[in-house]
């Protein structure tokens, strides 16, 4: 039978030799990237592919939006036109601008369900010309997400493929299957409290206390990327090996420069 | 100096034509009148060879044979001389208003522009042939002469210096429209034609006809001089249609609001403009209207006032000007399928401000950006969606009230590349700011204090120990209004040992106990917990 596929398969070679090169060879496609703006992220997953899917699923405050809005000030801040699809209506504007999201540049749409959510995507990938257009579906149950079906998100792969436009699909657990080319799982890790250093943090009232920031865990489930030393090139479908498979990255809230300053003065 | 006239024979006939294409080969009377004594005002040549004669009744004229038989329309005839003039200032500034089928164009200094005067002439039949008018034009030296062969010549005429009185001899008397008595006159001394009038002595002819008499004498050899008496461009775009039968269905709607389309942006074309806002109007029936209402009210306000006759109108403004009336059409009906007009429709009227075309350049080194018209579809589509109001850009709003802000238009404006704000974010290696998630509208929580401090809260789809807080943070403001705000806001770590089934938050049956980092805050006025948002 091997035999049999070999002699075929040369026989087949043969006969398109001359026309096309190779024919059996798979191609390495390159595909441009566009930085998270988390050094940690970046180096883990090479940034996020233009004209592919990009999934990132993860429990509640386990670091999504923090990554949506970084991903978004990056676009936005290179003068693309970005799109967000918001499932619950979720999206705070001024936790944006402090992310360095540029407003003027966000065109963002707010639904109530998950109808009104995949139309709304739809008309966007039609539409075209966006730098990245985010699906933020944390909010919404997972059981409603799940019965999306399979065929929507190939679809959507399908309407990026061969253009600058991210997708970047967010949820609380992977959906997408193999149409995403890119799938992290995001992990709660304990939030950082800030107390005077002056005395005993358990003792602090909650008055003299502050939320710090955090530290999220990023897995990287799957990634038909691999970045190249001196460059993010696509270059093959073979996962990313286990040794990067994973990594953290801190967060700040708005006020921890202040803070800091103001219990170092004290 | 040149002048060329422009002439629309069978004005009022064109004017129907116009706004249906399709009736251009067939036999056309035009009716005018109140029913039943509705009588043929107009005619064109297909239905004169039919047997049609002015004057007949309606009755009379529906027992021909494929004629067919319109009203006439004041409102597409006000549209079509319009749109005549807009073919005059698509080629000079300097426009005469001759009558409402004629204009006169100075061609002074276009040579250079257009070519020789032939030339621009067959340019401008070929324009008025794109705003759907067929027109015959004429150029001379002379005024008068231009506007006169104008109406008597078919076609394209271009009459040389000291040619103008050998051309004109061949035309009738009638193309000058004397008084009928003069022409009564002239008949009976066997003239009809220009060339016999130009011959007459012109002292006698003064004698017995006046100065009428010396005017016509002058037309017919063509030495009477005269001034342009210039127009004012205006940059007044409406078309307008009125309708025999009301139209009911989005439809039939859409197919009437495309040919005024095509005819506006022709006309906003021929003068080198596009549409930066477009106004729509619809003259709703009365008598659907008033039989939608209750039998006891009555037609007229308690003072005697009558009630006004029911309109609807829309302003659409363009985020950017343009002239494609298939994209504007489509944006017309994507807002009539949003807000439809509550009655059916009688009378249709669009006009369109006017602006300088939209010119941009892209940059060498800018990303692609959506096409601005593209877009506007896109939104268009998307607020018929999820509402007007849920589509566009976040603005903050300058105050200090929690979740400030405003939705504005979203217009993808492309600026020269900026040196790239500094912010509070991570950028380029630096740590990024933990984002926050608003809980619209905010559930209500409740919540258990200790010596003034939440330990246990619980609200749709979480509930737990507090593990972790910090507050109170108070805040408060405009107290003069009616929603001012007073609120003691708390962040807290939540420890949830179990899931929970419900609508906000639900979650699988698998669910591992979770942590989630919280702002809470105490409602002074409403004197309740609410859960404002979640940091992830």
């Amino acid at each position: 039978m091997a035999v049999n596929v070999a002699v075929l398969r040369s026989q087949v070679e043969t006969a398109l030799a001359g026309r096309i090169p190779a024919p059996f060879a798979r191609r390495s496609v390159q595909a441009e990237t566009a930085p998270f703006n988390i050094s940690e992220i970046d180096a883990l997953t090479g940034g996020l592919p233009q004209g592919a899917l990009t999934e990132i699923s993860g429990p509640f405050s386990s670091g999504r939006a923090t990554l949506l809005l970084s991903a978004l000030a990056s676009r936005t801040a290179h003068e693309h036109v970005c799109a967000l699809v918001d499932g619950r209506d979720s999206f705070d504007p001024h936790s944006a601008e402090a992310a360095g999201v540029k407003l003027e540049r966000l065109l963002w749409v707010r639904c109530r369900n998950i109808d009104q959510c995949l139309r709304a995507t739809d008309l966007l990938l039609q539409g075209g010309g966006f730098g990245l257009i985010a699906l933020d579906l944390s909010i919404l149950p997972p059981k409603t997400v799940r019965y999306v079906p399979l065929n929507v998100w190939f679809r959507f792969r399908l309407a990026v493929e061969n253009t600058p436009t991210i997708l970047l699909l967010l949820d609380r657990e992977s959906n997408a299957g193999s149409c995403a080319s890119l799938v992290l799982r995001l992990g709660f890790e304990p939030f950082r409290w800030s107390a005077p250093q002056t005395q005993h943090a358990s003792a602090s009232p909650s008055c003299a206390r502050l939320l710090d920031g955090s530290q999220f865990h990023v897995e990287l489930v799957r990634s038909r990327m691999k970045a190249a030393a001196g460059g993010h090139k696509f270059q093959s479908f073979a996962r990313a090996p286990e040794a990067n498979a994973a990594a953290n990255f801190r967060t700040k809230t708005n006020w921890s420069d202040f803070s800091e300053t103001f219990i170092e003065s004290k | 100096m040149a002048f060329a006239s422009i002439y629309v024979s069978d004005f009022s006939i064109q004017a129907v034509v116009r706004a249906e294409p399709t009736l251009r080969q067939r036999a056309i009377a035009l009716i005018e009148g109140c029913p039943p004594l509705e009588r043929v005002v107009a005619i064109n040549e297909a239905a004169a060879r039919a047997g049609l004669d002015l004057g007949m009744t309606k009755a009379q004229a529906a027992q021909f044979p494929s004629i067919e038989i319109r009203q006439r329309s004041p409102l597409e005839e006000q549209s079509t001389h319009a749109a005549l003039l807009d073919l005059g200032w698509s080629v000079s500034p300097r426009v005469e208003d001759t009558a409402a089928d004629s204009i006169v164009v100075d061609l002074t200094g276009l040579a250079s522009l257009f070519g020789s005067e032939e030339a621009i002439a067959n340019l401008l039949a070929q324009r008025a042939l794109d705003l759907g008018l067929v027109v015959q034009v004429a150029v001379s030296s002379n005024l008068e002469v231009a506007l006169h062969a104008a109406r008597g010549f078919a076609g394209i005429t271009v009459i040389p210096p000291g040619e103008e009185s050998r051309r004109l001899g061949v035309l009738p008397i009638q193309v000058f429209s004397p008084p009928v008595e003069m022409m009564e006159t002239l008949e009976r001394w066997g003239i009809r034609t220009c060339e016999a009038l130009a011959k007459l002595p012109l002292l006698e002819l003064s004698e017995r006809l006046g100065q009428q008499g010396v005017q016509l004498h002058q037309w017919a050899r063509g030495t009477s001089v005269r001034s342009m008496i210039l127009a004012e461009p205006k940059l007044c775009f409406e078309e307008g249609m009125a309708l025999e039968y009301a139209v009911e269905e989005l439809e039939p709607l859409a197919f009437l609001l495309g040919r005024l389309l095509d005819q506006l942006c022709a006309r906003l074309s021929a003068r080198s403009l596009s549409a930066c806002a477009l106004h729509l109007r619809f003259k709703l029936d009365n008598s659907s209207a008033d039989e939608a209402l209750p039998a006891k009210i009555p037609n007229q306000h308690p003072d005697g006032k009558p009630i006004e006759k029911k309109v609807y109108e829309k302003l659409f403004t363009l985020p950017v000007p343009m002239r494609d009336s298939k994209m504007l059409l489509r944006l017309l009906c994507l807002h009539l399928q949003s807000d439809p007009p509550r009655a059916p429709i009688v009378r249709i009227f669009l006009g369109a401000e006017s602006a300088a075309p939209r010119v941009r350049q892209e940059g060498l080194f800018l990303p692609s950006s959506p096409d601005p018209e593209k877009l506007e579809l896109t939104i268009a589509r998307l607020a018929n969606v999820v509402g007007n109001s849920n589509v566009g850009s976040p603005r903050l709003i300058d105050s200090h009230r929690p979740d400030a802000f405003e939705m504005s238009r979203f217009i993808a404006s492309h600026n020269a590349p900026e040196v790239r704000q500094k912010s509070l974010s991570a950028t380029e290696g630096h740590e990024p700011v933990a984002a926050f998630r608003v809980f619209r509208p905010a559930p209500r929580a409740k919540v258990t204090l200790r010596e003034g401090r939440p330990v246990h809260i619980s609200f749709p789809g979480m509930h737990g120990e507090v593990v972790a807080a910090c507050g109170p943070w108070r805040t408060s403001g405009e107290w003069w209004r009616e929603d001012a705000w007073h609120r003691e806001e708390w962040d807290v770590e939540i420890h949830r040992p179990a899931a929970s089934n419900t609508d906000l938050f639900e979650h699988s049956p698998s669910a591992e106990p979770q942590n989630g980092v919280y702002r809470i805050y105490f409602d002074a006025i409403r004197q309740a917990w609410f859960v404002a948002g979640m940091y992830d």
